[in-house]
């Protein structure tokens, strides 16, 4: 073993960590070469490399904490989280592109964002929990206690508000139940009040949907408590009345975002323009792109948030589809190889915290990389390792140095 | 919770594989369809979101007048305009630009307005800004995105007020213009000729518009041209050759008097071009160039001397004695008369037709006159005699031949027609009654209904100065040479021109009443002409209409003047007409030019005038 594999305990999963950070700092670099330049986004990228400086250093650190010790402040961690999280909604400062949002703690000099480190306990306090089941859940019922867990956090990330963050939690639920064994029609019917949200916006639609659902049900009769089936039928009609009123509740930005997602075309200069510019940059980066620096939609500041959530849409401008098969080949080793650690794994709660990150990374990479090009609603959710962004460089790292950990086990 | 079994963890991370494949395969799927099945398409979009096509305006035809000085050119300035934008982003930028570039609040209504009815082309917002505010915006360039600057090349006028109304003046095609049939093809914020000169050959002289490319951001600012797409060059307009004499045009403005209004109009004899055309009181185009202000135009328009009126052209007048000239050719034409005949009764001072007594302007009688004669004098007494030999309905079809009810067909592009009697028919039309043959009286001392452009005279005088055929006025040459089309045309014997010219010349000899404006180096002859008009209180409009050219030769030059409430054509009009025939014709044969040109100036300056025919030496 040479120093390095022994620095690294995975050296494929740090190596392509360590790619994709360093290929993020290139990119913020590329975001920040403009026609007309903005002194925010042109240091930028010295911001990010010194912070990959201090994140793999914390990632040494956190990769030799003994598990055990980890296992041990899990729930500790989880609770100061919930602390932290309600603080932020009375003390929460915006910053950067998120000016308008309270996001974020000031502790003298420091900024650094809760949810980021919610995350991180989230994905710990839910192994935790799991660990300590005496098997796999059976029942809805068994459900209530981690989804409780999670939903805590993510109730308080939404109010800040933010959405991207709160789908990572439930990514990291549904990931950590999956891995702890729970029958997919449970995680269906788990599901299903959310896909009544959704549809509840047209009533023949959700009619049709509440239809089927109740069939389902009759179907699986034998294997669901009554009082499951019950409470699956509450749960979606409660979702589908609640809709209306949670869309009016909804700040004008979130809906406009949801609205483009059906037609960007609706307002192209207005709620449309992000969508329809990062589009039209994707696009025109044709097979091989426009070249490293040279995009010009990213250039003339059309591409928005072109440093942050919108880094993709760069990469997909100036490298084409070839830089971004070549990154989504990175993502897909780097997932694959926390599966594998889960895999290999004879600890459960190792196993968990391993698929708890798998979960995470995969629903901000997904929801990010799809926004760019319109697959899902744009949302403020940026793209492990290679958006800007100290805090959560930060988190990414130490999940990564988690993983590296655990998957030892 | 124990450790799943290893079959059991092996399944489930055989089913995230999948889960994670099958979301990067989305991913990648719609990355594939978006960059390389559709990605030229978007590439197409992201050139149109960046570039910009601007028009280059072309520069419009040089004007140069018959000694091939210019008249009209361009010369660079700036133009401020915006980008299309949202309305609320229209304005906030026009209000910032207010104080820079002093926008008054109803240029900005006006511009806002503009803005909303085109929603798609840039705004044009100052024209010509002065070289101050051209450097405050672009020093302000990032406060203002969707503002930029382009070069226009902007009209300039050499001569002033001199040459408004020929020359007409430049602007933006409005709206109702761009509906017309006439400007099929033109853009919005194009510059046309929108009088005169500048109007009439505005095909000629517009040239093509080009285009270029140049490339903007996200916020409208343009960041520089576009070298990846080539625009095309704007071609220019034609140039304009005038007949007009450009040195006599301002020759005419200085000596014009400030007080009065009126016309000069200066034919060339040889081919009908137009040698000088001013109108009093006039106008600097050059003020109209890149947008008149509101107040100088409201100034103009609701002065009570009408400046932006052509007199010389459109405005009317009768012609009074000048048009004796007229009854002469046209009795000489039919025959009714030999130039040395006199009329059976001699001018006692009045004449008797039936139980009509007509006057002569002179009570005490002109006693036995010949055609030359009575030309000379102007006498009304022989002229009722030869009218009453022409005949009412001959003389009235004779006249309408000769275009006196018709426009000279000069080239711009508003002309009045004369006002005369086509037929008999008139009399019944306009007053409702048939004419009795004593209307021929009035008619053949000019008076009656008769109205003539100061062009219409100048042409009738210069057909006289040739072969008795007469040419259309044209201010601009020919393209290709050839001989002028001739409007009309008299059958007359060069020994009765001759007579009609002799008439004319005793005007201007010993005794006549244009003696004073006689001139040493030509012979001017003419005619002048008082006419009350109509029944308003007011002087005599005061007319003079003549020939001019080298003693013993054929005339050069006809011109005609009529100065507005000049009373008296001898004293108002012809020294005017002198001097401008004298000035051109100097020049034309390099006599060095004279402060001192008519024998009036020389018997005022106390200068010797041996050249005055002091006896009339026939």
């Amino acid at each position: 073993m040479t120093w390095l594999e022994r620095w690294a305990r995975d050296p494929v999963l740090v190596g392509v960590a360590l790619l994709l950070s360093v290929f993020g700092v290139a990119m913020i670099y590329s975001a920040g070469v403009l026609t007309v330049p903005n002194p925010v986004t042109e240091g930028a990228w010295r911001r990010q490399l010194l912070w990959l400086a201090v994140s793999i250093g914390v990632f040494t650190g956190v990769s030799r904490i003994r598990p055990g010790w980890i296992e041990w402040v899990s729930i500790p961690a989880y609770l100061s989280a919930v602390v932290l999280l309600a603080a932020t909604l009375v003390v929460g400062v915006g910053a950067g592109t998120a000016e308008g949002v309270g996001r974020w703690i000031q502790i003298g000099g420091i900024r650094f964002q809760p949810s980021e480190f919610a995350k991180i306990a989230g994905i710990l306090g839910l192994a935790r929990l799991l660990a300590a089941r005496d098997g796999a859940p059976q029942s809805l019922k068994e459900l209530i206690a981690p989804s409780l867990l999670i939903a805590v956090p993510l109730v308080l990330v939404v109010l800040q508000p933010d959405l991207g963050t709160a789908l990572a939690f439930v990514g990291i639920l549904f990931a950590g139940l999956f891995w702890a064994g729970t029958p997919a029609l449970l995680l269906l019917l788990l599901a299903s009040p959310g896909l009544a949200l959704i549809l509840s916006f047209d009533t023949r639609v959700w009619s049709a949907y509440f239809v089927a659902l109740a069939i389902f049900l009759y179907l699986f009769r034998y294997r669901l408590y009554l009082t499951e089936s019950f409470a699956v039928v509450v749960g979606n009609l409660v979702a589908g009345t609640v809709a209306l009123p949670l869309w009016s509740s909804m700040a004008e930005y979130q809906r406009n975002r949801l609205l483009v997602f059906l037609d960007p075309s609706m307002d192209p200069r207005g709620a449309g323009w992000n969508l329809i510019q990062s589009q039209v940059a994707i696009g025109s980066g044709g097979f091989l792109g426009k070249g490293f620096t040279e995009g010009t939609q990213k250039r003339l500041d059309f591409l928005p948030e072109q440093h942050t959530d919108f880094i993709f849409s760069v990469v997909g401008e100036e490298l084409g589809f070839l830089g971004v098969f070549v990154a989504l080949a990175l993502f897909s080793i780097l997932l694959l190889r926390v599966v594998r650690g889960a895999e290999r794994s004879g600890d459960p709660f190792a196993g968990l915290v391993l698929f708890g990150i798998f979960g995470a990374w995969l629903v901000h990479i997904f929801v990010n990389v799809g926004m760019t090009i319109g697959l899902v609603p744009i949302t403020g959710i940026p793209l492990p390792f290679l958006s800007y962004g100290g805090t959560f460089l930060l988190t990414c790292w130490t999940l990564t140095a988690l993983a590296v950990r655990l998957a030892e086990e | 919770m124990k450790a799943p079994h290893p079959n059991q963890k092996r399944q489930r991370a055989r089913i995230a594989t999948v889960v994670l494949l099958v979301f990067m395969g989305l991913l990648a799927v719609a990355f594939f369809r978006a960059q390389v099945v559709r990605g030229t398409a978007w590439a197409l979009q992201s050139d149109s979101n960046r570039l910009r096509v601007l028009t280059v305006p072309a520069p419009r035809g040089t004007i140069f007048d018959r000694y091939g000085e210019v008249i009209s050119d361009n010369v660079p300035s700036y133009s401020v305009s915006l980008f299309p934008a949202p309305m609320d982003s229209i304005r906030a930028t026009l209000e910032g630009l207010q104080p820079i570039l002093e926008l008054s609040d109803t240029r900005v209504e006006g511009l806002m307005e503009q803005a909303r009815l085109d929603r798609r082309r840039p705004l044009l917002v100052q024209m010509d800004a002065p070289y101050e505010q051209v450097a405050a915006l672009e020093e302000l360039r990032a406060d203002f995105p969707g503002v930029f600057l382009e070069m226009r090349p902007k009209r300039r006028y050499m001569a002033g007020p001199a040459m408004g109304h020929a020359l007409g003046y430049v602007g933006e095609i409005s709206r109702e213009e761009l509906a017309l049939p006439t400007f099929v093809g033109y853009e919005q914020r194009m510059i046309i000729g929108k009088g005169g000169l500048e109007r009439e050959y505005e095909r000629d002289l517009q040239g093509g518009q080009g285009t270029r490319y140049v490339e903007v951001d996200a916020v409208g600012r343009i960041v520089g041209s576009f070298e990846g797409q080539a625009g095309t060059p704007a071609s220019p307009g034609d140039d304009l050759n005038l007949h007009l004499d450009l040195a006599l045009m301002e020759f005419i403005h200085e000596i014009f008097p400030d007080s009065l209004n009126g016309a000069v109009v200066v034919l060339n004899v040889e081919d009908g071009g137009v040698l000088g055309l001013y109108s009093a009181p006039s106008f600097d185009p050059n003020h109209f160039v890149g947008g008149i202000d509101r107040e100088l135009w409201e100034g103009l328009n609701q002065d009570p001397s009408r400046p932006l009126v052509n007199r010389a052209v459109v405005g009317r007048y009768p012609p009074a004695s000048t048009w004796k000239l007229a009854t002469a050719a046209v009795a000489l034409d039919l025959g009714v008369v030999e130039p040395g005949e006199q009329m059976p009764t001699s001018c006692t001072g009045s004449y008797q037709y039936g139980n009509v007594v007509r006057r002569c302007w002179n009570a005490s009688g002109h006693g036995h006159l010949d055609l030359a004669g009575a030309l000379a004098h102007s006498c009304n007494v022989y002229f009722y005699q030869l009218g009453l030999r022409v005949g009412l309905e001959r003389l009235v079809d004779e006249g309408s031949r000769l275009g006196f009810g018709e426009e000279c067909g000069i080239d711009l592009p508003s002309e009045s027609r004369g006002i005369f009697p086509e037929s008999l028919d008139f009399w019944m039309d306009r007053f409702g009654y048939r004419p009795y043959e004593n209307e021929v009286l009035s008619l053949a001392i000019g008076q009656g209904p008769n109205d003539q452009t100061p062009l219409k005279m100048a042409q009738f005088y210069l057909a006289i100065g040739r072969d008795g055929s007469a040419p259309a006025p044209q201010l601009a040459q020919p393209r290709e040479g050839g001989d002028p089309e001739l409007a009309w045309s008299l059958d007359l014997e060069e020994s009765s021109l001759e007579e009609l010219r002799e008439g004319l010349r005793q005007v201007t000899s010993a005794g006549g009443t244009g003696f004073l404006s006689s001139l040493e180096h030509w012979d001017f002859i003419g005619k002048t002409g008082t006419a009350q008009r109509g029944i308003e209180q007011r002087a005599a409009d005061a007319w003079f209409v003549g020939l001019a050219g080298p003693w013993g030769e054929n005339p050069e030059v006809a011109v005609a003047v009529v100065v507005e409430e000049g009373q008296s054509g001898s004293a108002a009009a012809a020294p005017i007409a002198a001097k401008a025939v004298d000035f051109h014709l100097r020049n034309r044969y390099g006599i060095p030019i004279d402060t001192i040109q008519t024998l009036g100036e020389h018997l005022r300056a106390g200068v010797p005038a041996p050249w005055a025919r002091w006896t009339n030496e026939e």
